[in-house]
């Protein structure tokens, strides 16, 4: 089981600024991003979050997101990809970086799950 | 209750001239409880609903589906998923029935799922958890259209960006609730469809 990142947000700029501070501890980690919707506004698109799945080099994604509606987004495009995708409710930044470090360290799933629970904080 | 491809596309070129009508309208509701663009998102994606259906779709599980797909892909808010999946399982519910009541009553476990909202969280499921059971019972008015979406005004946002406000967001009409009142409007007012 390979593991990879998708980071969905509202912003195109915050979706591509992100992984730049994940690289800095997870070099090697697979990292795609979905940011604003099809024509580059504020917003998410299904269809961009199903590319970034697509793109991952893994076959386990963890997904992190922004907003309410990146949710529902990411919620539809995992319903219909074929990869296996995780998501967490977790501060975006701080849950993806959690991830990432522990990634790229060879900690499992289910450690990193646990690692990520305290930084829940939507529902 | 007849559902059909025609009466279908009634009720939803129906409803884009509303939206089309009230985009402003909707957008300045969703400017102080959101991020102000739920007309323009929804005028964005009813333009495409109605380009897609003026190709006739083959059956009704069709159209269904063909308005989905074009929500979702064009909407960019959360009204895209929201009223994407209410189309979509109605689609899959036209597969087994052309009774109206019980598509939307599929839509609206739908929105449900997809949202997480319950009754009372000044979402449009409002409007639609008390609009259902009046299709239903074959005692929809706009009365009491009116009433269900003026309703959420006075209600505390659980869910959607109104939520960051909290006790804030009280004083205004929900920019869902509004265009789902139009929804059921737009279906009250087509020929032939109740």
């Amino acid at each position: 089981m390979s593991l990879g990142i998708t980071i969905v947000s509202h912003v195109p700029e915050i979706a591509e600024g992100l992984p730049k501070l994940l690289k800095q501890v997870a070099g090697d980690v697979s990292i795609t991003t979905a940011g604003g919707t099809n024509d580059g506004d504020i917003g998410t698109s299904m269809e961009k979050i199903m590319q970034a799945f697509d793109d991952n080099e893994a076959d386990n994604i963890l997904a992190f997101y922004d907003l309410g509606s990146a949710k529902m987004n990411l919620e539809m495009a995992m319903e219909m990809s074929n990869k296996k995708v995780h998501l967490y409710d977790t501060a975006l930044i701080e849950g993806a970086y959690t991830a990432a470090s522990l990634i790229q360290a060879g900690v499992g799933l289910d450690e990193i799950e646990a690692q990520l629970k305290p930084l829940t904080i939507k529902d | 209750m007849t559902l059909t491809v025609d009466t279908l596309t009634s009720w939803m070129n129906n409803f884009a001239d509303k939206i089309e009508v009230n985009k402003q309208y909707l957008s300045d509701l969703d400017t102080p409880i959101g991020d102000g663009d739920h007309g323009f998102n929804m005028s964005r994606g009813m333009e495409a609903v109605r380009e897609k259906l003026t190709t006739k779709p083959v059956d009704l599980q069709a159209g269904f589906k063909n308005i989905a797909m074009a929500l979702i892909s064009t909407v960019g808010g959360a009204s895209g998923p929201l009223y994407g999946t209410a189309f979509l399982e109605m689609a899959k519910k036209s597969s087994s029935t052309d009774d109206l009541g019980e598509v939307l009553k599929a839509a609206l476990a739908g929105i449900q799922k997809r949202g997480g909202a319950k009754p009372g969280d000044k979402t449009m499921v409002d409007v639609w958890s008390e609009l259902v059971p009046e299709v239903k019972a074959g005692t929809l008015s706009k009365d009491k259209i009116e009433r269900a979406v003026e309703s959420t005004k006075d209600m505390v946002a659980k869910k959607g960006r109104a939520s960051y406000l909290g006790e804030r967001s009280k004083g205004h009409v929900d920019p869902g609730s509004e265009s789902s009142g139009y929804l059921f409007e737009a279906l009250l007012e087509t020929e032939g469809l109740l």
